[in-house]
């Protein structure tokens, strides 16, 4: 594994570390929107990432769209086992929190540098919420 | 955090394991955001209903009730997914309608008011200037931080029942002023009028501003919005743009001039919305197959005066044969709008009245859409236009009228 000079500071975040496939949209997620909660695949008609599936990606949006229902929605997609390991927001909202927290999921908004300009779809990166930061582990 | 001597006690247990969770979450969630206290709140309003939470939320309250966890601060629900007197008629699933009496159940041992509702803001509770709330559906809080000038973030189900068990919420988001001041002015140079015209308005600003943290303040209102007006246009930003907040000049009520709405601070934007853009938004849908079968009336639930309006665009007339028009309203509405004779109205004309549901979160939707052949999805909600489409609806925004023609002559324009 070759080492990357790519650090993303966050500015909050919360969860265990967690390693994995980065998936990097340019459009906003919403659990209840755009996921089919059955599959993991995001299926929105027209969603940059319509037929991706989330399960174990680190996922990448700049921001959370509409809806309550992420309160619940982590923590059913997670005891499912089609959960994703993180979910990395330029700018989310509450339910996203409240939903990552009560599924134990790891979450972080705010970034220093934006991802969709050095993370790229594949790549694996490390996420660790007690440092606040972003690591690009291994390129695609 | 800072936290009281009543707080470490309830972290030690002192009110039980259940109450010990519930804060647990609320201090990881008031961490995250920098809170600095807890605030206690008098009413709570949470979603919670087997499609939204799946078979993960239904053993947690099971487990919940079990422990026989209670909630002490008022608490009501939002609209939910099975109107038990058409679940059969509509296809849903008798596994999952067991599943949601059982959730029902398991809601009112812990001494959850089971409202089913999602204009509770209509119907049951008005807050006050400044009253700390712990309400979920984007559309109350909203409603409630914008129109009552209350104060709450989005609270999803499993944090709206801590707020309840436990009294209180982190003090971050829309309790606090600095988040409360509009962000970016919006001029409405056109005098809007039908709902679908007001959750167009709400369409373009919240796609193009997507941010909870984006408060819009309009001006120019030409003829002030009813309450109606002001749920289709609140509804509507939240679903667009995640937005929890809007400011009126002169209508809203932190909002007396444009200065105090921003509180201060200079808007980052102004933008101006036309007669023409609004009429863009209606031009923008297409009907994919030439059908119209399928029109809608919810999202939110409709309250007595839009059950009272559709009773007379309706009244006298039959829907197209073939199509299938849905209203959902609340129960307390609905028991209105019969003694009224509004509800016969609308069922002589063929319209289907769901009660304490949502048509966008209905169990089975996607099955049912494939089943009954609906290709397009019509209505005079924006915010429906747009949380439909997860169930692979399209969807065309219509004014009420048109809604309603287009229901009773199968002909699309």
């Amino acid at each position: 594994m070759r080492k990357s000079p790519v650090t993303i500071r966050v500015d909050r975040a919360f969860g265990p570390v967690v390693e994995g496939e980065a998936v990097v949209s340019d459009e906003g997620f919403s659990p209840r929107y755009d996921l089919d909660r059955w599959s993991g695949v995001i299926t929105k008609p027209g969603h940059q990432l319509e037929g991706v599936n989330i399960r174990d990606k680190i996922l990448f949006f700049p921001t959370a769209k509409g809806g309550i229902a992420a309160g619940w929605a982590f923590y059913d997609i997670k005891s499912k086992g089609i959960a994703p390991k993180a979910l990395i927001f330029g700018v989310t909202n509450p339910v996203m929190v409240q939903g990552a927290v009560f599924a134990n999921l790891t979450i972080t908004e705010g970034w220093s540098r934006d991802p969709r300009k050095c993370i790229r779809t594949g790549d694996i990166v490390r996420v660790d919420p007690g440092v606040k930061t972003i690591r690009l582990l291994e390129r695609a | 955090m800072r936290l009281t001597a009543e707080e470490r006690g309830m972290l030690r247990g002192a009110r039980g394991d259940t109450v010990r969770r519930a804060l647990e979450l609320q201090l990881e969630v008031g961490k995250f955001y920098g809170a600095r206290r807890f605030v206690p709140v008098t009413n709570v309003h949470m979603m919670g209903d087997i499609e939204v939470m799946g078979d993960g939320g239904l053993d947690h309250l099971r487990r919940l009730a079990q422990e026989k966890a209670r909630c002490e601060i008022p608490i009501t629900t939002n609209a939910r997914c099975f109107d038990f007197a058409h679940a059969q008629r509509l296809g849903q699933d008798a596994v999952e309608a067991a599943k949601e009496r059982e959730l029902i159940g398991c809601l009112r041992r812990m001494n959850v008011m089971t409202t089913d509702t999602c204009i509770n803001y209509q119907t049951l509770y008005q807050p006050r200037l400044g009253e700390r709330l712990a309400w979920g559906d984007t559309g109350t809080v909203i409603w409630a931080n914008s129109v009552c000038g209350a104060r709450t973030n989005f609270e999803s189900g499993p944090a709206a029942m801590a707020a309840a068990m436990t009294g209180r919420v982190p003090e971050y988001g829309y309790h606090l002023d600095r988040h409360r001041r509009g962000t970016f002015v919006v001029e409405v140079a056109a005098a809007l009028d039908d709902y679908a015209e007001w959750g167009a308005l709400a369409k373009r600003v919240g796609e193009s501003h997507q941010s909870y943290y984006a408060v819009p303040v309009f001006t120019g209102i030409k003829r002030a919005p009813t309450a109606d007006q002001l749920k289709h246009l609140g509804a509507s930003l939240a679903s667009y743009g995640s937005m929890a907040m809007f400011h009126m000049v002169g209508v809203t009520p932190e909002a007396p001039t444009l200065a105090a709405a921003l509180g201060g601070s200079r808007p980052k934007e102004k933008m101006r919305i036309t007669r023409a853009d609004i009429d863009r938004v209606f031009a923008g849908y297409r009907n994919l197959d030439g059908s119209c079968n399928f029109v809608v009336f919810s999202g939110p639930q409709q309250s007595l005066l839009e059950m009272k309006l559709l009773s007379e665009l309706f009244d006298g007339r039959r829907i197209h044969a073939g199509t299938t028009v849905f209203v959902t309203t609340a129960n307390g509405v609905l028991a209105a709008a019969r003694a009224l004779g509004y509800a016969q109205t609308l069922e002589a004309a063929g319209v289907t009245i769901l009660e304490g549901v949502c048509v966008y979160i209905l169990q089975n939707l996607t099955r049912m859409r494939a089943a009954n052949g609906w290709t397009n999805m019509i209505s005079n909600s924006a915010k429906i236009v747009n949380t439909i489409t997860a169930h692979k609806f399209n969807t065309i925004l219509r004014r009420t009228r048109d809604c309603v023609d287009i229901a009773c002559t199968g002909v699309f324009r």
